[in-house]
């Protein structure tokens, strides 16, 4: 119970956070010029501290799924964990999805706080009955009197030459279910903060990570790394700001509207990047204030364009700033195929850098280079 | 809790007797309102119409009948028989398997290939001593590690490799990749990516045939499909359920369970309660059969009887094959959690040595013959390379086809157009 409260105080201080993340952004910029100041680590490192700090903190969550314990996870997230907590709360299960899954949800029925990894999200597909009818419906259906406290995470999106299988985003799918929570972290920074928020929230979230990232390092502050660090869930987070055109994102693809907002600065466009942070609940107040600040908007996202992430995006900002807009907006996704094999086609199919550059100088009505020939 | 143990549990029972085939063989009578599904269950009335008890105990007995099991007669036993051109049909088959694979490694270190590549190597003798009995007609479905399934079933090694090259020229022209071999010509219905994922395909592709003989009467429908799969595998519902359905419906399908003990990091003793894979096949009354999937004479002998009743429409049959991978899970995999003696012990049963071994100490072959055959497999790798490597990349117009069946894939409008337009967001991302 005084874990709760801690909590609550904790997350409760959204003013402060936010204020933490503009200090957050000062020195990470400085960091940045300087290459000596901030300490760094990866999102590998972030998720591994976040998980070993949340077992630590409270007996009832524990963690399961495939190869998390001998194997130290697929991705080794989980490295460590088993060493540390056993086998009682760092659990191997045979390839059952659907069967450790559901075991899962029942944990969480009955006031355990599972924490169940994906070896990737492609495999959620053969438990998603257990993710939306078992867990995102059942606070609902009991009137409160069940909540859900699960956390479900594991590496989510394109990879890179593993086919149509076993690369795609799964935000889109998960967000339009009422009942989950889905976060979708890009830096260290949000890797720890979102899901140490994950494990401690009531409610089931779906954490889509991203194994292209697991190894990028990032700065973070002292703050960031105290055990006592959480990030407000419905939260964005301004990442550059900038005044011309907005540029929404998340995941590994804040990384490449950062890269265009540089190329764009260049030519004296002022991109603002929001990295969304938050799937759903999205934050519509963030995008919103910033596009009536701009005026144009491109979203970026690596899923399918169709009723995907951007397209929710688009109909918020046509419901609520729609006398605002200057340009029409730019919407950047994912080809509308499974993901091809090969090396060029694999590249053609998801958002690149270029294309971010080429949608924003659109919107501010610049002249674009044709896009290469492949 | 070694992985040795695995090996004793796994020895066939020496007092298992071989059944013949003495149960109801009856073909299927055709009622008329009732499905071609439900008339299977007819055909089997005599037992669901008696006490319930009398019930119980005919369903125990033929699970007893049905268990089977080959003496662990070693390979020279007389009661294999085999011809010389067989013999070298699986020898040359097993080789090009592990040279295939051996070349996959060498490509995949010098990034000529990429993504997940798991490689076959070890258990040869269960793709040949299976796949090399089957007609062009019959199926074959897969897992991630079909490079090996395909070529037994007759994909040219050329179009394999160049598929692993992500080019055009591949089987499925650089857009399945690895994991997701197909060829409709060869009947290879796909390597399927996700544990459990290729079994309800492979029971839905044996639905057909009977489907096809039964309800379309089309003549001469007697095709087999073989379901590929792993120790994994039988932990996983989709498994239970198509065991209980292809039972049920007496569908012409073999389960092949490639045994090789471990599911990535995850040892078979440790993720399955009773280790004996297939002693649930006789829970679903199919026969269960174990066998050394070392030994590609013995798997041979099991799978002719296998595939042999489901041609004859009399069901399916669950195979278990206790084999072994001698490289890691994948070329990612470190392989750290196989015990060196554990990888020794079945490295010296290495099914193509077993082999060249007897059919040289049985006058089958000479050495040279066999360095022949080997000497034509280097080439056939070595004409796969060069092809894969001197083939185009899949032209960009290719990224937008193949979503749907229609050539452009976007539907045909009501003006008799391909509906190809390229949609406005996906602008600078798939200019074609």
């Amino acid at each position: 119970m005084l874990g709760i409260i801690r909590r609550k105080i904790v997350t409760g201080g959204v003013p402060v956070s936010k204020f933490g993340d503009s200090l957050q952004k000062q020195s990470w910029v400085l960091s940045r010029c300087l290459s000596t100041a901030a300490k760094e680590i990866t999102v590998r490192e972030a998720l591994n501290t976040a998980l070993d700090e949340e077992m630590s903190a409270d007996p009832k969550v524990f963690l399961m799924g495939e190869e998390v314990g001998e194997y130290d996870g697929a991705y080794k997230i989980s490295k460590g964990l088993l060493e540390k907590y056993g086998p009682d709360r760092v659990i191997d299960t045979p390839i059952t999805e659907a069967g450790f899954t559901g075991i899962g949800v029942g944990a969480a029925y009955h006031g355990l706080r599972p924490v169940i990894e994906f070896m990737t999200f492609n495999f959620s597909m053969q438990a998603i009955d257990h993710i939306i009818n078992s867990a995102a419906k059942s606070n609902y259906m009991s009137a409160g009197q069940m909540n859900v406290p699960i956390v479900f995470r594991g590496p989510n999106g394109a990879a890179a030459g593993v086919g149509a299988q076993h690369s795609q985003c799964f935000a889109a799918w998960y967000a339009s279910c009422p009942g989950l929570k889905v976060l979708s972290p890009y830096s260290s920074e949000d890797a720890r903060g979102l899901l140490k928020a994950a494990i401690r929230d009531p409610d089931p979230v779906v954490f889509l990570e991203n194994e292209l990232l697991y190894g990028q390092s990032f700065p973070v502050s002292a703050e960031v790394l105290d055990s006592s660090f959480c990030l407000p869930i419905g939260k964005a987070k301004i990442e550059r700001e900038g005044k011309d055109v907005t540029i929404t994102a998340y995941s590994k693809m804040v990384g490449y509207a950062l890269q265009a907002a540089d190329i764009l600065a260049k030519d004296g466009i002022s991109a603002e990047v929001i990295n969304l942070r938050s799937i759903r609940p999205l934050d519509r107040a963030a995008i919103n204030a910033s596009v009536r600040k701009t005026n144009r908007l491109v979203t970026v996202e690596e899923g399918f364009p169709q009723h995907g992430v951007g397209a929710e995006i688009c109909a918020s900002i046509v419901e609520e700033s729609f006398g605002y807009l200057d340009a029409p907006v730019e919407r950047i996704a994912g080809a509308d195929v499974p993901m091809p094999y090969a090396a060029n086609l694999e590249r053609l199919a998801v958002p690149q850098v270029e294309d971010i550059v080429r949608a924003a100088k659109r919107t501010c009505y610049r002249s674009v280079a044709k896009a290469a020939n492949a | 809790m070694a992985a040795f143990s695995a090996v004793k549990i796994f020895q066939p029972n020496p007092t298992a007797v071989r059944s013949s085939d003495n149960h109801n063989n009856k073909p299927f009578l055709l009622g008329s309102s009732s499905s071609f599904l439900q008339r299977s269950l007819k055909s089997r009335s005599p037992i669901s119409s008696i006490s319930p008890s009398r019930t119980f105990i005919s369903a125990v007995s033929i699970q007893e009948d049905n268990k089977k099991s080959l003496s662990s007669s070693p390979l020279n036993s007389s009661s294999m028989m085999i011809t010389k051109e067989e013999a070298l049909e699986l020898y040359e088959d097993m080789v090009l398997g592990r040279s295939f694979e051996d070349m996959c490694a060498q490509m995949y270190y010098r990034g000529k290939m990429f993504g997940f590549v798991h490689l076959y190597n070890g258990q040869e003798a269960v793709s040949s001593g299976f796949i090399k009995l089957l007609k062009r007609e019959d199926s074959v479905v897969s897992t991630y590690r079909d490079h090996v399934h395909a070529l037994s079933k007759g994909v040219p090694a050329r179009s394999v490799m160049a598929e692993l090259f992500g080019k055009a020229t591949g089987c499925c022209r650089g857009q399945g990749g690895s994991m997701h071999m197909f060829s409709k010509e060869h009947n290879v219905l796909g390597g399927f990516a996700f544990i459990g994922e290729g079994i309800p395909i492979a029971t839905g592709a044996a639905f057909t045939s009977k489907y096809r003989r039964e309800v379309l009467k089309e003549q001469d429908v007697d095709h087999v499909t073989l379901a590929f799969f792993g120790d994994g595998t039988c932990n996983n519902g989709q498994f239970f359920e198509c065991l209980n359905m292809a039972a049920l419906w007496k569908l012409p399908i073999v389960f092949v369970v490639e045994n090789n003990l471990w599911a990535i990091g995850m040892s078979h003793l440790r993720a399955t309660s009773d280790p004996e894979i297939y002693k649930k096949g006789p829970a679903f009354k199919m026969p269960g059969v174990h066998v050394d999937g070392m030994d590609v004479l013995k798997v041979r002998e099991v799978a002719k009887e296998a595939v042999e009743r489901a041609r004859r429409g009399d069901g399916p049959t669950l195979v278990e094959c206790e084999t072994y991978r001698f490289r890691g899970h994948s070329l990612a995999d470190p392989d750290e959690l196989r015990k060196p003696e554990e990888k020794e012990h079945y490295a010296a049963r290495d099914p193509i040595v077993s082999l060249k071994k007897y059919l040289i100490e049985n006058n089958l072959a000479s050495e040279s013959e066999l360095k022949a055959i080997e000497k034509k497999i280097d080439e056939i790798i070595e004409e796969a390379v060069e092809f894969a490597d001197a083939s185009p990349h899949p032209p960009r117009s290719q990224l937008l086809e193949n979503v749907f069946a229609d050539p452009k894939g976007f539907g045909i409008g009501p003006d008799g157009r391909y509906r190809c337009e390229d949609p406005g967001f996906t602008q600078g991302t798939a200019q074609v």
